[in-house]
């Protein structure tokens, strides 16, 4: 038995193999070690992956600053990446800005400090709702198609036809796809910044007895630049992180719709993980100074 | 032939893992000639062709297109010699998100720059070379048969005007009757350009429709090289197996789960 693969190994057993590796035959049973070769193999092709998603990433911007630009493709996929995500975006910021004024009433209540409600909610939505959710939302509705996309292309040799048709498929595939979600996760967020803010007045207005006018100037009072641009700020990192995912784990699908298929799992939890990740280094950027 | 060839392989080598795919090929192709590799599934048609097309690297070896060295060469020195050349895909490679003329125009609008209106107009007269007509020109191709992608594939393969033309398995997956027209499309292509091309295949009709000249793969050596004219009457044992399609023979092919 291969001590990597685990399991035990019986004493007649290691008697047999002493004599070629010199083993001490010590006990009954030998329990080897069968955690330690996995989790090596696991953490090993882990820094492998960080490796090749960085050349990756080196690759793509490389190419963004570097001519041919393919001007119809980034409008193409602004189209399909930003405005075909707005209505998702709408939804999940509304709701959430109306569950945000709700839940912030119900505690701040406890201590009548019910006025600060809009004001948790604008910057609770601008800061991190807003661009966590719809990010969250874009890499399960974009970074999915994107996978599946280019890993079909990859699979029935598309990419391959690309490249006889003297094509770079890295510009003319990945670039459009990452530059649009560089630049439309962004405008996104403002949009659903927005509407999380008009979904918390919606609640306070009309559920919590607010006064209109009081709830709009609570919004604004304590409001900062930073807020709004630290919540940009991320959305431009969450595109770029969504879209290249999604870009490079089709890019590199193999073995028929098997393959595809798990690309785009792929390219949804790695681009949902590093959402988070990123939000936290981010946010410790901007605010821990 | 080597010095004068539009194609020249010399000992090329590629391996995937353990697996040696190539050991050792060589092949020349001449200007307006027509090769065929032919050979059972697994022994290296495809890697080969994928070797001269540069979307594998072999490891070892020589590959000369127009006498240029394309191992080792650099993006544009491969760039050039892709303007040249127009391949044909196994499953034709249309690409879905694109309407059939503009898969045909494609290499004149993104290669050369060509203005779409022109390109569309040159795109209408190539889908006419292969028999179809400008109603399929808006048409996606995945609502094409599978007879009809190929003969977009191949009309987006002659767009250019290229040198060299290369043909992967061009008649497998469809009916014998529409492998039969794709095989007098190639020929009369490859014959209106003047072009030189190298098909793969393991379909001996289409090889014998096609090809000027045979070499046959197998365990990732040419083992026989000849005139179409003389595989009948070739004296090598792999060859006339493979030829008549009998499961006895020298072959080692992959049947001990019959």
């Amino acid at each position: 038995m291969d001590i990597a693969t685990g399991g035990s190994i019986q004493k007649a057993d290691l008697n047999k193999s002493a004599n070629a590796t010199d083993w001490p035959a010590t006990g009954e049973i030998i329990i080897p070690m069968p955690i330690f070769a996995p989790v090596g193999r696991m953490f090993l092709a882990f820094l492998a992956l960080v490796g090749r998603v960085t050349v990756f990433a080196g690759r793509t911007v490389g190419h963004m600053v570097t001519p041919p630009f393919y001007f119809r493709l980034i409008f193409k996929q602004m189209r399909e990446i930003g405005y075909f995500s707005l209505p998702v975006v709408a939804m999940t910021t509304l709701f959430a800005g109306m569950v945000l004024a709700l839940q912030s009433y119900s505690g701040f209540s406890r201590f009548s400090a019910e006025s600060a409600v809009a004001t948790v909610v604008v910057i609770s939505m601008t800061r991190e709702l807003g661009p966590v959710l719809a990010g969250l939302m874009v890499a399960g509705r974009v970074g999915a198609a994107i996978a599946a996309e280019i890993g079909t292309m990859r699979v029935t040799e598309q990419i391959d036809a690309l490249v006889t048709l003297s094509t770079n498929p890295f510009k003319y595939l990945v670039v459009p796809r990452v530059v649009a979600g560089l630049v439309t996760l962004p405008m996104l967020v403002l949009i659903g910044d927005i509407i999380g803010v008009l979904g918390g007045y919606l609640v306070g207005v009309n559920k919590l007895g607010f006064n209109e006018g009081s709830y709009i100037r609570n919004t604004f009072q304590y409001l900062e630049q930073l807020d709004v641009i630290s919540g940009l700020v991320k959305a431009a990192v969450f595109g770029f992180l969504i879209t290249l995912m999604g870009c490079y784990h089709g890019y590199h699908s193999r073995g028929g719709a098997q393959g595809v298929g798990q690309a785009t799992t792929n390219a949804v939890v790695s681009s949902s993980i590093l959402i988070l990740i990123s939000n936290y280094i981010v946010t410790e950027l901007f605010f821990t100074r | 032939m080597s010095d004068t060839a539009k194609i020249s392989l010399r000992d090329v080598h590629k391996s995937f893992g353990p697996k040696k795919v190539l050991q050792g090929i060589n092949l020349d192709v001449g200007p307006g000639e027509s090769v065929a590799i032919i050979g059972g599934s697994g022994t290296g048609k495809s890697v080969t062709l994928k070797c001269v097309l540069g979307l594998l690297v072999p490891e070892q070896g020589s590959i000369k297109v127009n006498g240029t060295e394309m191992v080792g060469a650099s993006r544009s020195t491969r760039e050039e010699m892709l303007a040249h050349t127009g391949m044909l895909f196994q499953g034709a490679a249309l690409f879905d998100s694109l309407p059939v003329w503009e898969n045909v125009a494609f290499g004149l609008i993104e290669g050369r720059g060509m203005k779409r209106k022109q390109a569309r107009d040159i795109a209408i007269a190539r889908l006419a070379d292969v028999g179809l007509g400008a109603e399929v020109a808006n048409m996606s191709p995945a609502s094409l048969s599978g007879g009809m992608q190929k003969r977009v594939g191949l009309a987006r393969a002659i767009a250019t005007e290229p040198e060299i033309l290369f043909f992967d398995e061009p008649t497998t997956g469809i009916d014998p009757i529409m492998g039969d027209v794709i095989n007098d499309l190639i020929v009369k292509c490859t014959r209106e350009l003047g072009a030189c091309a190298m098909t793969i295949t393991h379909d001996m009709a289409s090889a014998r429709k096609i090809a000027d000249r045979v070499a046959m793969l197998y365990q990732g050596k040419i083992i026989w090289d000849g005139p179409v004219s003389e595989i009948d009457n070739a004296d090598n044992p792999y060859l006339q197996q493979f030829v008549s399609g009998d499961i006895e023979g020298p072959l080692d092919l992959d049947l001990k789960h019959l």
